[in-house]
C-alpha cells in the first residue's frame, strides 16, 4: 500500500465508524476540492452509495462557477443535498474582526440547520495541514449544545477507538480528511479524476488554493493550470494554503475563536 | 514532470518527554534546519513574540492555543509535516505536563517511531520514565534519545555520559532499547542537522540521521488474518460485509471462520467502486467481501482462516493505562472494545499496580488516575483476540466508561486457557437418541436422586480426603456414588493432556462430560478437580444442568501450603512445576457455591457430615 492507498484506507474507516455509530448524520459539502475528496471516499466507503445527506451551508456568496458545479454532481453522484441559506451578517458576533463575521455565518447556517434536521453528526473536510489550530483536532471531535468546541479537554482518542457516546443535545464533528495534506489531496484528485471546479487552475497567472466566500478570498500567482503542475507547484511552495483567505489572520486569534464557537 | 515523489515514505515520529525539557523547540528547530518553514511563519512567530515583549520562541510553532502561547505549556497534541531527502516525517508534538497524560497518549499512539527529549541540566525526571513506558504500551519500539540544553551544562561530555548511563538502564529493566542517544542544543540546532562543532567528542549521527535510520510502518500482512466486521451493507442486492483488515491476507475463494460465532464460509467476491474488480487483499486496507453463504454475522465477529483462528475466551490478563479522574475498581463493569466488538466486562482483580519511577509492583484495590497495572477482566460473553505479543491489532483493547474513553491495554493470556477447542462443536449431523429408561424410574429403584458434587479448591484444601470419606459413608448409606478424581483420571482418560492452561480446562471438561453421564445413569458422582476457572465450572454445570452442586472446599494459600502433601507448592516455589494453582497461576473462587465446606475452621470429620447432611437434603424424597 503507498501513502495514498493508507489515506483512503483510514478515511473509509472513518466514515465507515460515524455511519454505524451516529444516527443521524450528514457530510458537509462546501464545492471545494476536499468536500469533493471526501464525497468520492464516501461513494468509496458504501460502495456506490452516499447513504446520508450533503448539505451545503450556502453564504448566497459563493462562486457562480461553484453553483454550477453543485448543481451538476448532485445529479451525477445522486446526492442527497441540503441546502438552506445562511443568516445575515448581523447576527454574528460583533467583537469579531470583518471577514472573521462574514466566515461566522456559516458557523450560524450551520447550528440552525443541525437544530433543524437534528444531526448528531457532521462530518467535515478539515485537515491539520490547513491551519494550526486544526492540527489540534481530534478524528472525532465532541461539541457542546451550542456547537462550541471544549479545546482545552479534549477526550483522548487512540488505536482507531473513537469516541462516538454524546450527552443529550450535543453533536460529534467527524474528520476523516485530518491525516491529509493538500498534496495528497491534489495527487488523489489525480489518481481518482475527481472533479473539481476550474477556478483552482491558472487563468492569467493567478489561481484559487483554497475557496471561500467571493469577498473574502482572493487568488494566488501562479502559473499551473493542470493538477500535474499544481503538485508540482506544491511540492516547492512555501507559501501556505489559506493565505488567500482573510479571516484566518484579522487578529491572532481570530480563527481560534471561530472555532471553539462552531466553526468547521 | 515528476511523480517520483508521491512515492516518497512517510514516518510519524512523536516528540515525548518532561515539561520544560524542550520538545516544541526542537520540532520549531527540525523546521528551520530542513528548510520546511512555511513563508511567513517565522515573521509571524517573530510578532506574537513581540506582542508578548519575550524572545524568539520556536514553541509557538505548534502551540496554536492561545492559552498555550500565553501559559508558555502545550496543552494538546499537534501535528506538523515536514521532509528530509530520505522521506516525509509528520512530527507529533506531545504535552510533557502530567495533566495532559490523555492528549500525550493520543498522539503518540500514532506514531511509528519517538523522539524522548531530556533536559541536560535537570536529567531523567517523572515524565521521562512515565512517556517511556506509555511508549512500550503502546507499542512504540523505535526510540532516539536527544539530552537537550546541552549550552546549559557547558557541552560536558560527563554530563552527557551520566544521563545516557541511567536512562539506558531504566528503558533496558522496561525491554526498550534506544537506537542513539545524541546531545543536542536545540534552539541552536546543535546535532540536529549537522553535527555540532561546540561538542567534538560525540562521534554518533545527528537527528535527522539518526530518524532516517528509522523503519516504516510495520506490515502486518505476513501474520494470520484478521479481519474485524464493522458493518454490514445492504444497500442493492449485495449484502457486503465491510471492515479493514488488521493482519494477513483474504482472497476470493477463501474459507473463513468467524468468531466468535464459530460460523464458516466462502469468500465469493471483494468489492469495489470505481476500481477494478480484486481477488485478494491485505492488511491494511479497507474492504468489503459476499459470501458463498447467507449467514448472520454481525458487527464484532472476526473473520480469520480456520488454520489460524484468534485465542476464544471470556477471561484475560490485561496491562492497561487508566486515563479517568475515576479511580479503577475492582468489581466495576466497563464497557471493553475490541477492534468493533463492544462487551461489558468486570474487573475481577487487579494484580499488578505499577509504581514506574522505581519499577516495582504491588496488589491493589484500585487504580488511579494515570496509573499502570495489570487486571484480570472477565465478560459473559465469549471473546475472540490475541495475545499482543502475537497480534498488535487484535492483541490490544480500550475501555470505556459511560461517554469516556477510560483505558487503553494490550492482552497477556498468562495463566488463562484458550477456551476454543472447548467451546467449538465439532461434528455436525447429530439427534440426540431419547433413553426408555427414565430419571423417575432410576430414582425410584435407588432412592435418591443422581447428581454431581462438584469439589473445587486450592490444591491441599482437603477435597480427595473429604470426597473420598463421603463416598465411604454414602455407599454404606445404600446411595450410588462414584468419585471421579484428579489424579485417577489423568492417569486414563486424560493422559493425553499437559498441565497447561489449555490441556487443564480440556481436563476439566472430560471430567464435566463423565460426571454429568455418571448423575444421568442415576449416581452421584463427586468430582474432587482443583478446576481454578470459572468459565471451565460454568461448562460442567451446562453439562450437568440442574443436578450440579457446587461445593467449595475453602481453605486459603497459606494454609494449603503448609500441609502440602504432595509436596507440591514446594516444588512450584522452587519453579519446577510451572502453572501451579495459586503459585503461578489463578485461582477464581466460586461466586455461589451451593455449600462451603472452610477447612480451616473444621475436622475432616465435621466436614464429611456437613457434606452428608447436605445430600440427604437434596437427594432424597
Amino acid at each position: 500500500m503507498d501513502h495514498l492507498d493508507q489515506l483512503e484506507s483510514q478515511s473509509i474507516y472513518i466514515l465507515r465508524e460515524a455511519f454505524h455509530q451516529i444516527d443521524r448524520l450528514a457530510m458537509l459539502w462546501s464545492l471545494g476540492k476536499d468536500s469533493n475528496v471526501m464525497v468520492w471516499l464516501a461513494k468509496k466507503a458504501f460502495f456506490g452509495h452516499v447513504p446520508f445527506p450533503v448539505m451545503h451551508i450556502d453564504t448566497g456568496k459563493k462562486f457562480p462557477e461553484m453553483y454550477a458545479f453543485r448543481d451538476r454532481y448532485v445529479t451525477e453522484w445522486n446526492l442527497n443535498l441540503i441546502a438552506d441559506s445562511c443568516p445575515p451578517v448581523e447576527e454574528t458576533d460583533p467583537s469579531l474582526p470583518p471577514a472573521a463575521r462574514s466566515a461566522a455565518r456559516k458557523t450560524l447556517g450551520l447550528k440552525n440547520a443541525i437544530a433543524k434536521y437534528k444531526f448528531n453528526g457532521i462530518i467535515a473536510g478539515i485537515r491539520r495541514d490547513e491551519e494550526s489550530v486544526r492540527s489540534k483536532e481530534r478524528v472525532f471531535s465532541p461539541r457542546g449544545s451550542e456547537g462550541s468546541w471544549n479545546f482545552g479537554d479534549q477526550p483522548p482518542e487512540f488505536w482507531d477507538y473513537f469516541n462516538t457516546n454524546l450527552p443529550e443535545g450535543t453533536h460529534l464533528r467527524v474528520h476523516p480528511l485530518l491525516q491529509w495534506t493538500e498534496l495528497d489531496i491534489w495527487r488523489y484528485i489525480d489518481r481518482e479524476k475527481i472533479p473539481v471546479v476550474d477556478l483552482y487552475y491558472s487563468k492569467g497567472g493567478k489561481r484559487y488554493r483554497s475557496l471561500g466566500d467571493q469577498d473574502i478570498t482572493s487568488p494566488v500567482d501562479s502559473n499551473a493550470s493542470t493538477i500535474t503542475e499544481i503538485v508540482a507547484e506544491l511540492e516547492t511552495t512555501k507559501t501556505s494554503e489559506r493565505s488567500g483567505r482573510a479571516m484566518d489572520r484579522e487578529t491572532e486569534d481570530a480563527f481560534e475563536r471561530l472555532r471553539a464557537a462552531g466553526y468547521m | 514532470m515528476t511523480t517520483e515523489t508521491s512515492l516518497r515514505d512517510l514516518l510519524r515520529i512523536v516528540i515525548v518527554g518532561h515539561v520544560d525539557h524542550g520538545k516544541s523547540t526542537l520540532v520549531g528547530r527540525l523546521f528551520h534546519d530542513t528548510g520546511s518553514l512555511p513563508e511567513g511563519k517565522l515573521e509571524a512567530i517573530r510578532g506574537m513574540c513581540e506582542r508578548r515583549g519575550m524572545p524568539f520562541e520556536w514553541a509557538f510553532l505548534m502551540d496554536a492555543f492561545q492559552s498555550e502561547r500565553d501559559q508558555g505549556i502545550t496543552i494538546d497534541t499537534a501535528q506538523i509535516w515536514f521532509k528530509t531527502e530520505k522521506r516525509d516525517y509528520t512530527i507529533i508534538d506531545a504535552p510533557g505536563h502530567r495533566e495532559f497524560i490523555k492528549n500525550m497518549v493520543t498522539g503518540a499512539a500514532n506514531a511509528e517511531a519517538a523522539v524522548m527529549l531530556i533536559d541536560a541540566s535537570q536529567g531523567v525526571q517523572q515524565q521521562s520514565r512515565t512517556h517511556a513506558y506509555l511508549l512500550r504500551l503502546l507499542g512504540i519500539r523505535q526510540i532516539v534519545v536527544v539530552v537537550n540544553k546541552m549550552d546549559l551544562v557547558d557541552f560536558s561530555a560527563e554530563r552527557f555520559a551520566e544521563i545516557d548511563a541511567t536512562y539506558r538502564h531504566y528503558l533496558a529493566e522496561i525491554d526498550l532499547a534506544p537506537a542513539q542517544i545524541i546531545p543536542i542544543a536545540a534552539r541552536d540546532g546543535d546535532n540536529i542537522a549537522t553535527p555540532s562543532t561546540r561538542m567534538p567528542w560525540y562521534k554518533g549521527p545527528s537527528l535527522i540521521t539518526a530518524l532516517d535510520d528509522f523503519a516504516g510502518k510495520a506490515d502486518l500482512s505476513a501474520l494470520p488474518l484478521r479481519l474485524p466486521v464493522q458493518d454490514v451493507y445492504k444497500f442493492d442486492d449485495r449484502r457486503i460485509l465491510a471492515g479493514r483488515i488488521q493482519s494477513g491476507s483474504v482472497k476470493v475463494g477463501d474459507r473463513l471462520l468467524f468468531s466468535p460465532s464459530n460460523k464458516t464460509a466462502r469468500v465469493a467476491s471483494i468489492e469495489t467502486w470505481s476500481a477494478p474488480a480484486r481477488s485478494a487483499a491485505k492488511a491494511g486496507e479497507s474492504v468489503g467481501i459476499t459470501l458463498d453463504e447467507q449467514l448472520f454475522i454481525e458487527r464484532g465477529d472476526i473473520a480469520s482462516h480456520e488454520t489460524q483462528p484468534p485465542i476464544e475466551t471470556n477471561v484475560f490478563n490485561g496491562r492497561l493505562f487508566w486515563l479517568s479522574r475515576n479511580p479503577l475498581r475492582q468489581g466495576q463493569t466497563y464497557r471493553l472494545r475490541l477492534q468493533t466488538r463492544e462487551v461489558p466486562v468486570t474487573v475481577q482483580e487487579i494484580s499488578a499496580l505499577y509504581d514506574v519511577e522505581k519499577l516495582t509492583s504491588k496488589p491493589s484495590d484500585d487504580v488511579p488516575h494515570n496509573g499502570i497495572a495489570d487486571v484480570v477482566l472477565r465478560s459473559q460473553a465469549m471473546l475472540a483476540l490475541d495475545r499482543i505479543d502475537e497480534n498488535p491489532s487484535t492483541g490490544r483493547f480500550v475501555l470505556t466508561d459511560g461517554i469516556n474513553l477510560v483505558a487503553g491495554g494490550t492482552i497477556s493470556m498468562q495463566g488463562y486457557p484458550n477456551q476454543r477447542a472447548l467451546v467449538t462443536q465439532r461434528s455436525s449431523n447429530l439427534t440426540e437418541v431419547l433413553h426408555k429408561v427414565t430419571a423417575d424410574l432410576r430414582q425410584q429403584r435407588n432412592g435418591h436422586r443422581g447428581g454431581v458434587l462438584w469439589f473445587t479448591g486450592l490444591s491441599g484444601a482437603g477435597k480427595s480426603t473429604i470426597a473420598m470419606a463421603v463416598e465411604r459413608e454414602l455407599f454404606r448409606r445404600g446411595m450410588q456414588v462414584y468419585v471421579l478424581d484428579g489424579d485417577n483420571i489423568r492417569t486414563g482418560l486424560s493422559a493425553n493432556l499437559s498441565f497447561a492452561p489449555e490441556d487443564r480446562a480440556e481436563n476439566i471438561r472430560r471430567v464435566g462430560e463423565v460426571a454429568a453421564l455418571f448423575a444421568d445413569a442415576g449416581t452421584i458422582a463427586i468430582t474432587a478437580f482443583i478446576s481454578p476457572y470459572r468459565s471451565d465450572r460454568q461448562r460442567a454445570k451446562a453439562a450437568a444442568h440442574d443436578m450440579f452442586h457446587e461445593i467449595y472446599i475453602k481453605a486459603d494459600l497459606a494454609a494449603c501450603e503448609s500441609r502440602d502433601p504432595k509436596g507440591l507448592y514446594q516444588k512450584a516455589r522452587r519453579g519446577e512445576i510451572s502453572d501451579f494453582t495459586g503459585i503461578s497461576a489463578p485461582y477464581e473462587p466460586p461466586e455461589a457455591p451451593d455449600l462451603v465446606i472452610d477447612t480451616q475452621g473444621a475436622t475432616v470429620d465435621a466436614c464429611v457430615m456437613q457434606v452428608i447432611d447436605y445430600v440427604e437434603r437434596h437427594f432424597r424424597g
